[in-house]
């Protein structure tokens, strides 16, 4: 949808032999709307969903508690300790926040690229995106060692007279997160509200329908309705394609113009971005598998969207490989004695380790997404999804401590091991994230409805009618 | 009491190609306060009953300017008028390291702007519309498509309206009150 006379529907697209179609034929506007309407507003209670929530709100629960902790005692509490100041929190921070890439760069830069499988996924993918912001926006605020004072990052006219200092690259993180986490908010609303309206009619509930109709609006499918809200959704997203790529290199930008060995380099940037898009792909990859299974929406989340996802994983994946590659070139082929240091350091240190694993994770067991094989099989993928997880959290660990443990003078050497509240905190916030992705299947349809209504071959007006002008 | 007065005439299509037919030749009989609802949206359609430019860009590019000069304007007030800091000998005005967040402000105040611009010019939110008491018209939200010749048209005539309408092949023709 929102394309031009021009487009092509679903049924006139030329698929290649053994391609799956983005949608299982069959379909009407009234079954589609049904069908994902239903898994809100029908489907009862099951056992599976009740056990899930209470499963991840008990480890959600563990950041509670971390952070209440955190509160009475401080960050003292944490593994934190000069020369690595910067240990889990800055590490979780960077790793959710990359992986809301993903939600934006569906919504947005596929939508302007015409890309129209991303009807079906970029609704979940967009609340993907928010939550794990919000899970991201924790992280530096538990880290302030003051939290009740973070409002003092905002420039607001205060009684001290004094400003945040706007040539620091931690005021512009918070710039980039804020406007990040609001525009993706918006984006995401702006996308739900004719769904809301669906929603609305279709509810039998007084509350249910009182609710979806404040939500929605009064929105009521007026064609002048429409246009307008095309054309903001279209400006929405062409705001929303540099804003993605520029908060993932506004937060390497903590890194990169810091002098540390290791992190001061001008490949951080794309490299970074790319790494976001990498994870928050295998994101999309372990929510969308299980969905379309215990959701029966294999219709619309059919393998070719599986398949495209793991393509785009893939080549992230070899520019992610091409930055590991360039960062140690550059360290010897600059002559700086402590970026040599610092790239052997990394290899064959005390955290050496680490860096293997990362590679074997984000490097090597990716590549096996060039078979179709794994491509096509959902179980191949969801693991292969889960070890970029891991292998991005990695990344981020190798980059924030190792680079920090070991700087120019080697007396202040030191190592870094992170506490229980560190892996509670972290814990904690998978835990908050999944409640949020729970509750939201259940309570918004997770599926563009009128997206996907627009993909439907019966969606086109019939040409005799269309060209007459 | 008095009458409530009447809204206009829906005509209610199951499918886009009778309601683009309809929504033309609509336009093409002199009628202008009209309106199509569908449940998704079909580019061309505006166009056809006459609504061929919206103000949403501008309004977006409104707020996005306002809001990089805001930003910028910001930074340079509080770094060389309010509270100028020598930070390692660097002129106050260093704007490079502005950029970013005049670049946020822009995408933040832009984005916000489309959005509140495009409720705005929608009259949304509008807690109250006639055409919803037109009892078929919640099928709009599913598969239902409309067209709705309003009260206001100063050509309008409920019955030569109501048989101009009954030349297409209409699943309904309702008369909404106001």
């Amino acid at each position: 949808m929102h394309e031009g006379p021009e487009e092509t529907t679903l049924a006139e697209e030329r698929l290649l032999p053994g391609q799956p179609p983005v949608m299982v034929p069959g379909h009407t506007f009234g079954s589609l709307t049904d069908k994902i309407a239903d898994i809100v507003l029908r489907r009862p209670l099951t056992l599976g969903w009740s056990l899930g929530v209470a499963f991840f709100a008990s480890v959600a629960l563990l950041l509670l508690f971390g952070a209440t902790y955190l509160f009475v005692r401080g960050v003292g509490i944490w593994g934190i300790a000069i020369p690595t100041g910067w240990g889990f929190a800055i590490v979780n921070f960077v790793w959710w926040i990359g992986i809301g890439h993903a939600g934006t760069l569906i919504s947005a830069i596929l939508l302007l690229l015409k890309q129209s499988w991303r009807n079906s996924i970029n609704r979940f993918a967009e609340a993907m995106t928010l939550f794990a912001v919000a899970c991201a926006g924790m992280f530096p605020v538990l880290h302030l060692g003051r939290p009740w004072l973070a409002y003092w990052l905002f420039p607001y006219p205060n009684t001290m007279g004094v400003w945040p200092q706007f040539r620091s690259p931690l005021v512009w993180d918070v710039f980039a997160v804020s406007t990040y986490g609001t525009i993706s908010f918006v984006f995401w609303y702006v996308g739900l509200i004719p769904d809301l309206a669906t929603m609305r009619d279709k509810a039998h509930h007084p509350w249910a329908k009182a609710m979806y109709g404040i939500l929605a609006m009064g929105w009521r499918g007026s064609v002048r309705h429409w246009k307008r809200y095309e054309s903001a959704y279209l400006l929405l997203a062409g705001l929303a394609t540099p804003l993605v790529l520029s908060v993932h290199t506004v937060v390497s930008f903590d890194f990169a113009v810091s002098l540390v060995p290791g992190w001061h380099t001008t490949i951080f940037p794309p490299y970074f971005v790319a790494g976001a898009i990498y994870s928050g792909f295998a994101m999309v990859l372990v929510l969308a598998i299980p969905i379309r299974r215990f959701y029966g929406v294999k219709d619309m989340i059919t393998m070719r969207h599986l398949d495209n996802a793991a393509k785009i994983m893939l080549a992230t994946g070899l520019i992610v490989a091409y930055g590991y590659a360039m960062e140690a070139f550059y360290a010897f082929y600059s002559g700086n004695p402590w970026e040599k240091f610092q790239t052997m350091n990394r290899m064959f240190g005390p955290y050496g380790f680490f860096y293997w694993l990362l590679i074997t994770c984000n490097i090597v067991i990716p590549q096996v997404l060039w078979f179709k094989k794994v491509r096509t099989s959902p179980i191949l993928l969801f693991l292969v999804s889960i070890d970029v997880l891991i292998g991005m959290w990695l990344e981020r660990f190798v980059i924030v401590v190792v680079s920090l443990s070991r700087d120019f003078l080697p007396s202040s050497w030191g190592i870094y091991v992170p506490t229980r509240w560190d892996y509670m905190t972290f814990a904690g916030t998978i835990g908050f994230f999944f409640v949020c992705m729970f509750i939201f299947v259940r309570l918004m349809p997770m599926i563009p409805i009128f997206e996907v209504r627009a993909l439907l071959p019966e969606s086109a007006v019939k040409a005799e009618v269309a060209a007459h002008d | 009491m008095t009458e409530t007065p009447l809204y206009g005439l829906m005509a209610e299509f199951d499918n886009p190609t009778e309601l683009m037919k309809a929504a033309r030749a609509t336009y093409a009989a002199g009628y202008r306060n009209i309106d199509a609802y569908t449940p998704y949206p079909i580019e061309e359609l505006a166009d056809v009953i006459g609504f061929e430019k919206t103000r949403v860009p501008l309004v977006c590019l409104l707020g996005g300017i306002l809001g990089g000069l805001s930003g910028y304007l910001l930074q340079y007030w509080i770094n060389n008028i309010s509270y100028p800091l020598n930070i390692g000998g660097r002129p106050s005005h260093s704007w490079p390291a502005f950029i970013i967040v005049t670049f946020e402000m822009t995408i933040l105040f832009g984005g916000l702007s489309a959005v509140i611009g495009m409720l705005g010019l929608n009259g949304l939110p509008a807690p109250y519309h006639p055409v919803f008491n037109n009892p078929r018209f919640s099928a709009v939200s599913r598969d239902r498509f409309f067209l709705c010749i309003e009260a206001a048209d100063p050509q309008f005539d409920p019955e030569s309206a109501r048989q101009f309408l009954s030349a297409f092949n209409t699943v309904d023709i309702a008369e909404v009150l106001e």
